[in-house]
């Protein structure tokens, strides 16, 4: 077993003739938490996704727990995916299911528990996020934050070895947010697991991760510690680390020339 | 104008090999579908569960809707019997129109457009919310679990319906030409009871309200998951399972019938 339970190597992937990676390197130790920043549109979501084994790279490959994902059969993917949580972006919650039942749902899928136990078990991970009030509540009856809290004891439910999570604070105020940061640190650390955060929330982000992978343009353009990436002088982590909105990721989407493209209506 | 006619072409060739993916998606879907029957069959609960949304839930809009089907039947039966003095045999008409044709027929179109368009759009929800993707990374096949089960509770709903909505029909139909228009009672129970034949009439319905059922529910599934995740895309597929449901059924109303027909 190696030191990391996630490796990625020279890994390329696009589609529709858009090659959005374009040979990255990664690796995630055990037990870590680490983010993987970037621009809205640089790939992010889909690492997340090459790593679940929901895409398959052009080039390149990616290992979890010393397996190439890509190379693994269907029943060897849902053997891997029951090692992995995912917090998806709104929280991808069933909506026919109440709150418990949605947390029951894996244990009840891959587990032959009794119900009492999966009873006790569902209330001590709501009970960790801390909505065990709301146990019979309707997912729909729940607002963002709430959302994302049970879909992180859902993620949680078979304490797995990997949690990724997409955008875990998009569209959350400073108070859920503060309470999901504090989670994602907590469940790590209490699970012994390892935590990728995919995000462009620099400031929260810096605050609990180990590592952070910037991506750009489909390329690794800058990694290290919070510490490091926050003293670092690179344009493109110094402009998104504090919010720039020009610099090497332009502002503008390219377009030809402005003064042409406003008198071409007056010539006629 | 050489320039216009080849954009048409390339706009019909696209269109053509747009519709053969789209073919082969649905191929590759139904084979998919039956191969995760056997999970889904091994927990029944999650079929009967959905048999009740997609059955039960729709029996007031099949029983209303056959009860007036039975009583125009009546009506108009009578009103063309009288000239040739074969009143009688009102019974027999409602009766044999509503097994042979109506039953299996007009439950197919009114399940497509009340069971048919929840289940597209539920899944297509369930996909643009991700819930198919959640499904998926927690190790659960969305086609074990989701597709499969409501496939078999559309299937085992449908000839149920339809039987439902024949005797529905039957009695609107009765209740219209004896007590309203005075037909005699028995003359209306007997000639039906001797004219409708077991093998012919009640096993031909049958079978057409069970391939009506596979049509339909295959239809709203795939329609469903093969959804864009957008309002519009959603919105689209609903409209296309109601359209392509109904010119299906009546499709293969007339395959099946030129099939039981032919001596």
């Amino acid at each position: 077993m190696t030191d990391n339970i996630v490796e990625i190597d020279n890994l390329s992937f696009g589609f529709k003739g858009r090659l959005l990676h374009k040979g990255i390197n990664m690796s995630f130790p055990r037990g870590k938490v680490i983010a993987i920043m970037g621009g809205s549109g640089s790939g992010k979501t889909t690492l997340l996704r090459l790593i679940g084994g929901q895409l398959q790279p052009n080039h390149g490959q990616v290992r979890v727990d010393d397996e190439v994902v890509h190379k693994l059969d269907r029943s060897g993917i849902y053997h891997m995916r029951r090692k992995m949580g995912m917090l998806f972006q709104f929280g991808a919650l069933f909506t026919d299911l109440s709150v418990f039942d949605n947390v029951a749902f894996p244990m009840r899928e891959h587990t032959d528990l009794p119900e009492t136990m999966i009873r006790d078990l569902v209330m001590m991970k709501l009970n960790a996020v801390g909505l065990r009030g709301a146990h019979s509540l309707m997912s729909t009856e729940l607002s963002g934050g709430m959302s994302r809290r049970v879909a992180l004891a859902r993620a949680v439910a078979l304490d797995p070895a990997l949690i990724m999570y997409d955008e875990p604070f998009a569209g959350l105020d400073p108070i859920s947010m503060g309470v999901i940061v504090n989670l994602i640190r907590r469940l790590n650390d209490a699970l012994g697991a390892t935590s990728i955060v995919v995000t462009h929330d620099v400031h929260e982000t810096f605050l609990f991760v180990d590592y952070v992978y910037f991506i750009s343009e489909g390329v690794v353009v800058a990694e290290g510690t919070p510490k490091q990436l926050s003293k670092s002088d690179m344009p493109f982590v110094h402009q998104f680390v504090h919010g720039e909105a020009d610099g090497p990721v332009p502002f503008h989407y390219p377009a030809p020339d402005y003064r042409r493209d406003m008198l071409r209506g007056h010539d006629a | 104008m050489l320039e216009r006619l080849t954009k048409l072409l390339q706009g019909i060739g696209n269109r053509t090999i747009e519709r053969m993916w789209r073919l082969g998606a649905a191929a590759r879907f139904s084979f998919y579908t039956l191969v995760y029957s056997g999970e889904s069959l091994r927990r029944p609960w999650l079929i009967v569960r959905e048999v009740y949304f997609t059955g039960v839930m729709s029996l007031i809009i099949i029983l209303v809707s056959a009860f007036f089907v039975g009583m125009v039947l009546a009506l108009q039966g009578y009103n063309t019997l009288q000239k040739y003095g074969s009143s009688d045999a009102i019974g027999v008409l409602v009766a044999l129109s509503l097994v042979r044709e109506l039953g299996p027929v007009v439950t197919a179109l009114l399940f497509a457009g009340r069971a048919g368009t929840a289940i597209t759009a539920e899944i297509g929800l369930m996909k643009a919310t991700e819930q198919l993707s959640a499904m998926e990374m927690m190790a659960v096949s969305p086609i074990a679990r989701v597709v499969a089960p409501r496939f078999w509770a559309g299937v085992i709903s449908m000839p149920i319906l339809a039987s439902l909505f024949s005797m529905t029909g039957v009695l609107g139909g009765y209740l219209v030409a004896v007590p309203l228009i005075g037909v005699d009672d028995g003359a209306f129970w007997s000639q039906m009871q001797a004219s409708v034949d077991f093998r012919e009439d009640i096993v031909n319905g049958f079978i057409k309200s069970c391939v009506f059922g596979v049509a339909c529910t295959f239809i709203a599934l795939f329609e469903g998951y093969d959804a864009p995740p957008t309002a519009e895309g959603v919105s689209r597929a609903t409209t296309r399972t109601v359209v392509i449901s109904s010119l299906a059924v009546l499709g293969l109303d007339f395959v099946l019938t030129s099939f039981m027909l032919s001596p």
